[in-house]
């Protein structure tokens, strides 16, 4: 009875990500049994900007790993395009070229002589003819902003933002339907950070790529995501718009997490009587809305 | 005369090939002229590859001077002879917690530097209590660094630098690879040390919401001082700021829009309370209008 | 897999093993070890077993935590228990297809295998009670006197402890790029040898990268922080030797004595 509707829904809607009871626990059976997921439940559409957030420590990292078949669940279910991974013989390799993983501080995997190589890495581990390797490494550059030039440069010679880009074509060169990426802007300049998350969501505007953002940064949050995931001790706690969930920032804040800066504010005005919606977390949205109160 | 003087400094980084021949000059540091003033706590910001952290390198002889002086307490840094009494006086902590922690245990880390510069067995005691103390880790002398978070970390590392008894503390990107509340967990421990314990501090980062109550900011640029004054001085120029590719706190930016716009605003909005109070007035004033009926 | 080496891992409990000076504790293990090689007959076995079975008793480490360091050495144990087993010549007891178990085999293999879990458990009486540093400091302290003919005896036991302080550090590391480089597509296990060995250069690459990155970063924390050899160093924590550390000496000796003894029964 229940799985009928569900059923309808995911014919019209493609389903990228769902997953079911999600559970994993460190050191099953021994003395020091931990839950690092505790029943996750979610689905994830094709096409979304997610965001993933949470204390250090809350299962994030965990969970995203699971999502490409890197760790395996102690118990529960994930299925991509409708299909469970989990099932015997599931080509765990193909997945993972489906589902790109960019962990934290990825320009640590680099290893090859030049950039282009670097790249090629990923496509060649998928048995593609040399041509087609070569012609995916190069495009994934030029989503990143690198151009020729950069093809036979040493990766170890780049600046840190450079690197870090090389390290996210390596990833986006295996041609992903999603793509997770664990804090790509982490230890960036500011221009830095905002050059890669315009270039994420580039590709997610253009090719309509699912792109699951874990971030520290609310204001990225606010800015990007379509949707929220909150973490907290392994389970979901809030999973909806940033609007709606940035609206418990008192409760966010109980999890050691906070809300944008110009959510507070936001609230502060109300708190004194000014007339402006309470589910403002932009910087211009916040200008609008207080320009609009002053005008009317 | 400040506890750090330096004046017309210039670093080149020089490459070399195998042969010993010049390959490539790079200068990091291109005249910096400054002068910081005991008990002061100075921000340093600048993206990444600025020179900020070439120039932190120069406080305690790490890096000497191609051109140019630093002087600490008076010390010339290029005086082979006073080195380790200029590392005594201006103690560093660098950007990545894991490389920096020695010893295997807390309160054994926190006396490597005592026991470096010959103190006596007591008096490392008496040095590493105080500095647990002072930082906030004492109830944790007894683990091992590798089970602390980032934050943590950083405290070890402070505490391992106040144990040398320093005049001065250069902070070189402490908080880059934290997250948020271990980033707010070091900076409180800075000020705290800055305040309490009257030491100098030099903060060197790319993150704005931590200089906004710094006594000075110094932004760099290509090897230069480009920017030097109080934080509200340098926050009230968002667009020179941008220009450097660096950024301003929400709030600072939703000031400088509503200003923008035409709103009656001070220049340079650090804080939540500071927008609430200048701001408040305006909305409540329009709003009165309204309800006489002068609104539209 | 690594976790399962219990062989170097602290147990913090408080007994009067954990208490003594780790040079007692070196010199102690050396005198153990020696003493296997001494013993030869039942009655040299039976005095080992007895001080060791003492020994443990006293460290208050469970005995069941203590054996899992055995599992390490399991392949050595079988190897060279075989080896005596069906290599000895001498008289005949059991013989099928080209195997044959002789007398002089069986004694031999079962002393062998007794040498050897004794040796491991000696070991790791002393690293299961002593912390690594103290361990590293009772070697610098101990072997102090070998830096009179020029060996660089501080260095040395400053590097064990900073290994230490990096294995569970690089570990970590190792995992981490392994599994970057599995999402992109890197194959670790299947194949054969050659196809295995030049799959590790993705790994063993960035590891070595990284290595090199945080010995530069910490050679540079350390120099902030004063060091400059060993020279003109206090401590922080000095070794002193207390009366059960002479009792302990003592009864080392006396040991070795009985040990002795047993050869000339």
């Amino acid at each position: 009875m229940a799985d009928e509707p569900r059923q309808k829904k995911s014919e019209e809607i493609r389903m990228a990500i769902q997953v079911e009871h999600l559970t994993h626990i460190y050191g099953h059976g021994t003395a020091f049994e931990q839950y690092a997921l505790k029943d996750v439940d979610f689905t994830i559409e094709d096409g979304q900007f997610v965001g993933l957030i949470g204390h250090t420590g809350s299962g994030k990292s965990t969970l995203i790993q699971h999502l490409n078949g890197l760790l395996r669940a102690t118990s529960g279910h994930i299925y991509y395009n409708g299909e469970d991974i989990y099932t015997e013989g599931y080509d765990m390799k193909k997945l993972r070229s489906k589902v790109g993983l960019v962990f934290q501080y990825p320009e640590h995997q680099l290893f090859e002589v030049d950039v282009l190589s670097d790249v090629c890495f990923g496509p060649k581990n998928l048995g593609l003819p040399k041509e087609e390797v070569e012609a995916r490494a190069k495009a994934a550059l030029a989503q990143v902003g690198l151009d020729e030039s950069f093809y036979q440069q040493s990766p170890f010679e780049l600046s840190g933002g450079q690197k870090r880009r090389v390290a996210i074509a390596g990833v986006l060169a295996m041609d992903p339907e999603v793509l997770i990426l664990d804090e790509p802007t982490a230890g960036l300049d500011p221009k830095g950070r905002d050059e890669i998350l315009e270039e994420l969501f580039a590709l997610h505007k253009e090719k309509h790529m699912t792109i699951i953002l874990v971030s520290h940064s609310m204001e990225d949050m606010a800015r990007y995501a379509d949707r929220l995931l909150v973490m907290d001790r392994g389970e979901k706690v809030y999973d909806g718009v940033p609007k709606d969930v940035f609206k418990h920032y008192k409760e966010l804040e109980k999890i050691g997490l906070a809300a944008p800066q110009i959510t507070y504010v936001v609230h502060e005005l109300r708190a004194h009587g000014v007339d402006i919606p309470d589910d403002l977390t932009t910087v211009e949205e916040a200008r609008d809305a207080i320009l609009n109160v002053i005008r009317s | 005369m400040g506890i750090i003087k330096a004046s017309r400094l210039i670093f080149d980084y020089i490459r070399r090939d195998d042969e010993d021949r010049i390959e490539e000059v790079e200068r990091a540091l291109d005249g910096v002229d400054v002068d910081i003033q005991k008990g002061d706590l100075v921000a340093v910001l600048g993206h990444n590859g600025s020179g900020k952290s070439t120039f932190a390198k120069h406080i305690n002889g790490i890096l000497l001077p191609t051109e140019g002086t630093v002087w600490i307490s008076d010390m010339d840094t290029r005086d082979a002879g006073q080195i380790w009494e200029i590392r005594k006086t201006a103690g560093m902590v660098f950007q990545n917690p894991d490389d920096q922690i020695i010893g295997n245990i807390v309160e054994e880390d926190v006396g490597f530097g005592p026991e470096n510069i010959g103190i006596p067995t007591d008096e490392i005691w008496k040095r590493v209590d105080e500095s647990l103390e002072a930082v906030g880790m004492t109830a944790y002398r007894m683990r091992s660094p590798n089970r602390l978070s980032g934050g943590q970390k950083q405290r070890v590392a402070i505490a391992g630098v106040m144990a040398m008894r320093p005049e001065c503390i250069v902070l070189d990107e402490p908080t880059a690879m934290l997250d948020p509340n271990g980033r707010k967990e070091v900076i409180r421990t800075v000020r705290e040390l800055n305040r309490r314990e009257k030491i100098t501090v030099l903060l060197i980062t790319h993150y704005m919401e931590e200089v906004v109550d710094a006594d000075r900011v110094i932004v760099m640029d290509e090897g230069k001082i480009v920017m030097d004054g109080t934080p509200r001085e340098i926050f009230s120029q968002v667009d020179r700021l941008r220009s450097y590719r660096l950024d301003v706190p929400q709030v600072t930016e939703l000031a400088y829009e509503l200003k923008q716009a035409g709103l009656a605003l001070p220049d340079g909005v650090l804080t939540r309370e500071e927008l609430m109070e200048s701001l408040l007035p305006l909305l409540k004033k329009e709003k009165r209008e309204g309800t006489v009926g002068h609104g539209g | 897999m690594l976790r399962e080496i219990t062989l170097g891992q602290y147990y913090p409990v408080d007994s009067l093993i954990h208490r003594l000076d780790p040079r007692t504790k070196l010199f102690g293990t050396l005198v153990f070890i020696l003493s296997l090689f001494v013993a030869d007959d039942i009655w040299g076995y039976g005095l080992a077993t007895i001080v060791l079975i003492v020994v443990i008793r006293l460290t208050k480490v469970p005995f069941k935590y203590m054996v899992k360091g055995l599992r390490a050495v399991l392949f050595l144990l079988l190897l060279s228990v075989s080896f005596n087993l069906f290599l000895t010549s001498g008289q005949v007891l059991v013989q099928f297809w080209i195997f044959k178990i002789t007398r002089e085999g069986l004694r031999l293999a079962g002393f062998m295998a007794v040498r050897l879990v004794y040796l491991v458990l000696g070991s790791t009486i002393m690293t299961l009670t002593t912390t690594p540093n103290a361990l590293t400091d009772g070697m610098e302290k101990g072997l102090g006197f070998l830096n009179k003919v020029g060996a660089p005896v501080h260095e040395i036991s400053m590097m064990m402890s900073i290994a230490l302080r990096f294995i569970p550090i690089l570990v970590e590391e190792t995992d981490k790029i392994m599994k970057a480089q599995m999402a992109r597509g890197a194959d670790f296990e299947t194949g054969d040898l050659i196809q295995k060995a030049k799959a590790m250069v993705p790994l063993l690459v960035p590891l070595f990268i990284s290595a090199f990155r945080r010995a530069t970063d910490l050679a540079m924390a350390m120099e902030a922080r004063c060091y400059r050899g060993g020279s003109g160093r206090t401590k922080m924590k000095p070794l002193h030797y207390e009366m059960r550390d002479r009792v302990g000496y003592c009864l080392q000796f006396a040991y070795l004595a009985g040990m002795a003894g047993t050869r000339l029964l």
